[in-house]
């Protein structure tokens, strides 16, 4: 058999190879010269991301499968590497001068932030099985590490090690699926599972279990219930900013590829999928509301909330119509931007090495600092999905969505979690707001720099705009859509 | 061969991986017992690739990856165990509990 080369569409990938070739510039430069100037880092990270944007910007017009059917370019993937892109860059902000606070500031957080957004993008991106599993690897196997990054603080690396082996547990499942997928099917290509799986001589019951374990192992990655246990331990343990950074674009990436893979390749039995995936965001939205009243440290509150989260995105996803995926992805983008800026707030909270973690600490913040108490409070309204903020937009279109797939009771679910979900919010900004401010000695201020305060206005900026302007972004997340999945 | 012979032993294999992580306390065997999981794949993948009979054998690539995978999973595995080993003298995960709830 004569060797054919294969033709890469080199302009579909340009986005990854921007990023990994930016992370090994950085690996290399910080490598040859340890002691370069963090700020050199940073830069250049920033530089890389903006290149990502344009040569992603580039692709706005083209709608292809590319490499041999292994990535999609469509409007979908397209908006996840905004999201993602737009992620990445604001991590950097937030993480500067909270990396050389606690004096965890080492060159190859960078690399490996630009690495596991390669990863993210490409699960996004990603049309075949096989892919998805090596970008899920990459994004994890990064992430890993930078969870692990303060690498003196045990609650670090305990966080480190319960996402360690809870992720690559899953990731098994995932694999297992994934096999018996390519058993039943003969590919591991979604377009050809779609074809294969509406075929009756396929093995339905080899396919049910493929469904179960690949719906499994992408549970574990966007923290759904009952599969959400590693995700309060690893966002607590790890450093601040790579909290935020888990929390907006690992839950986006994965949710792109959960929505990729169950509405391309398993459409054909989604009377199958569907009733599951109700009881999991029922579940999801309603263990996530429940625990994290009874939190008493902020980001571990923060890490129940973004479970929450899952849950109502979950819910474009059992809606399984073109208005789910645009109100998912609309949502994931608002979300991504909300939840970095309540992360940045608390990495403000204090000017020393350790912010205020415990709830008792945001006492009466607000009335010493009110733009700063003013800001947090804008991100938990946002996060409670109250109006006039972005998070009641997003909530509404995920919820109109399920409507027109006549998942009126999903709704109604939602409704009653959302209600127990305000407490929790409205009870941090009851503390920030109406209790005394302590008495004015030893007690720390909080710790702005200019980094921290263009990610928070921001953050706030977007939080603002999409609650009460939201139709153009509702018009972009529609546009991407609007044709279908490619393949 | 019949193809139900080696799907067999592949599940069994991913079982006993499951039986493992969910028994044994020791970080190490716990990690072991993932790269079983992961091998008992590359048995399904590869007897399926067989089976098939398709000229680009996909099972047989993916298998490849699956082994690359494994291998730089059990490198960032074992560096944390050894980081936490360093701190606290333990590798017991019922002794590394202070994040609950």
């Amino acid at each position: 058999m004569p060797f054919v080369a294969p033709h890469i569409a080199w302009h579909g990938i340009a986005p990854e190879l921007a990023l990994v070739g930016g992370a090994l510039v950085a690996l290399l430069i910080d490598a040859v010269k340890p002691a370069v100037d963090r700020r050199f880092l940073a830069g250049l990270s920033l530089a890389t991301i903006g290149l990502a944007a344009w040569f992603t910007f580039d692709l706005r017009d083209t709608r292809a499968v590319i490499m041999q059917g292994t990535l999609a370019v469509d409007g979908v993937a397209l908006f996840g590497r905004l999201i993602l892109l737009i992620t990445a860059a604001m991590t950097i902000l937030i993480s500067y001068h909270y990396l050389s606070r606690r004096r965890i500031h080492r060159g190859e957080y960078y690399p490996l932030l630009l690495l596991a957004t390669s990863g993210m993008t490409l699960l996004a991106a990603s049309n075949d099985l096989l892919l998805s599993f090596l970008a899920i690897e990459t994004l994890s196997l990064a992430l890993y590490v930078m969870v692990g990054f303060a690498r003196r603080d045990e609650k670090s690396q305990e966080g480190a090690l319960k996402y360690f082996l809870l992720g690559a547990f899953s990731s098994a499942f995932l694999l297992y699926g994934i096999a018996l997928t390519y058993g039943a099917t003969g590919s591991t290509q979604l377009s050809v599972i779609s074809k294969q799986a509406a075929v009756a001589s396929v093995d339905e019951r080899l396919m049910f279990v493929a469904v179960a374990m690949i719906a499994v192992g992408f549970a574990f990655k966007v923290a759904a219930v009952p599969f959400h246990m590693w995700s309060p331990d690893a966002y607590q343990g790890a450093p601040t900013s790579v909290t935020g950074f888990m929390a907006a674009g690992t839950k986006a990436a994965a949710f792109i590829g959960f929505f990729r893979v169950f509405l391309v390749a398993f459409g054909a039995l989604q009377w199958d999928w569907r009733p599951v995936l109700w009881i999991v965001a029922v579940a999801t939205m309603a263990v996530g509301s429940l625990l994290a009243i009874a939190q008493t440290d902020v980001k571990r509150m923060l890490a129940y909330s973004s479970i929450a989260h899952a849950g109502y995105v979950l819910i474009g996803l059992v809606a399984a119509n073109r208005d789910g995926v645009s109100a998912a992805l609309f949502y994931l983008l608002i979300y991504a931007v909300m939840v970095l800026g309540a992360f940045a707030a608390v990495i403000v909270s204090a000017p020393g090495g350790s912010e205020r973690l415990s709830l008792a600490e945001w006492g009466g913040i607000g009335r010493r600092y009110p733009v700063f108490g003013g800001a947090m409070t804008l991100f938990l309204l946002a996060l409670a999905g109250l109006p006039p903020t972005s998070g009641f937009t997003g909530k509404f279109l995920l919820f109109a969505a399920a409507i027109k797939a006549h998942e009126n009771a999903l709704v109604v679910a939602a409704t009653i979690t959302s209600v127990v979900a305000a407490f929790f919010y409205v009870r941090l900004i009851v503390l920030i707001w109406l209790q005394d401010p302590p008495p004015d000695d030893g007690h720390p201020g909080i710790g702005p720099t200019p980094a921290l305060i263009t990610s928070l206005g921001i953050a706030a900026a977007a939080t603002i705009v999409f609650g009460v302007w939201p139709q153009s972004l509702i018009d972009l997340a529609r546009n991407a859509i609007s044709h279908g999945f490619v393949g | 061969m019949n193809l139900a012979w080696p799907l067999t032993l592949g599940a069994l294999l991913f079982s006993i991986g499951v039986y493992g992580v969910l028994a044994r306390r020791n970080a190490v065997l716990v990690l072991m017992s993932i790269e079983l999981m992961l091998n008992a794949v590359n048995v399904n993948l590869v007897a399926f690739s067989t089976w098939i009979r398709e000229t680009i054998a996909i099972g047989q690539i993916f298998a490849l990856f699956v082994i690359t995978i494994a291998a730089a999973e059990v490198g960032i595995g074992l560096a944390i165990v050894l980081l936490i080993f360093r701190n606290r003298e333990t590798i017991n995960i019922d002794e590394i509990d202070l994040l609950k709830w």
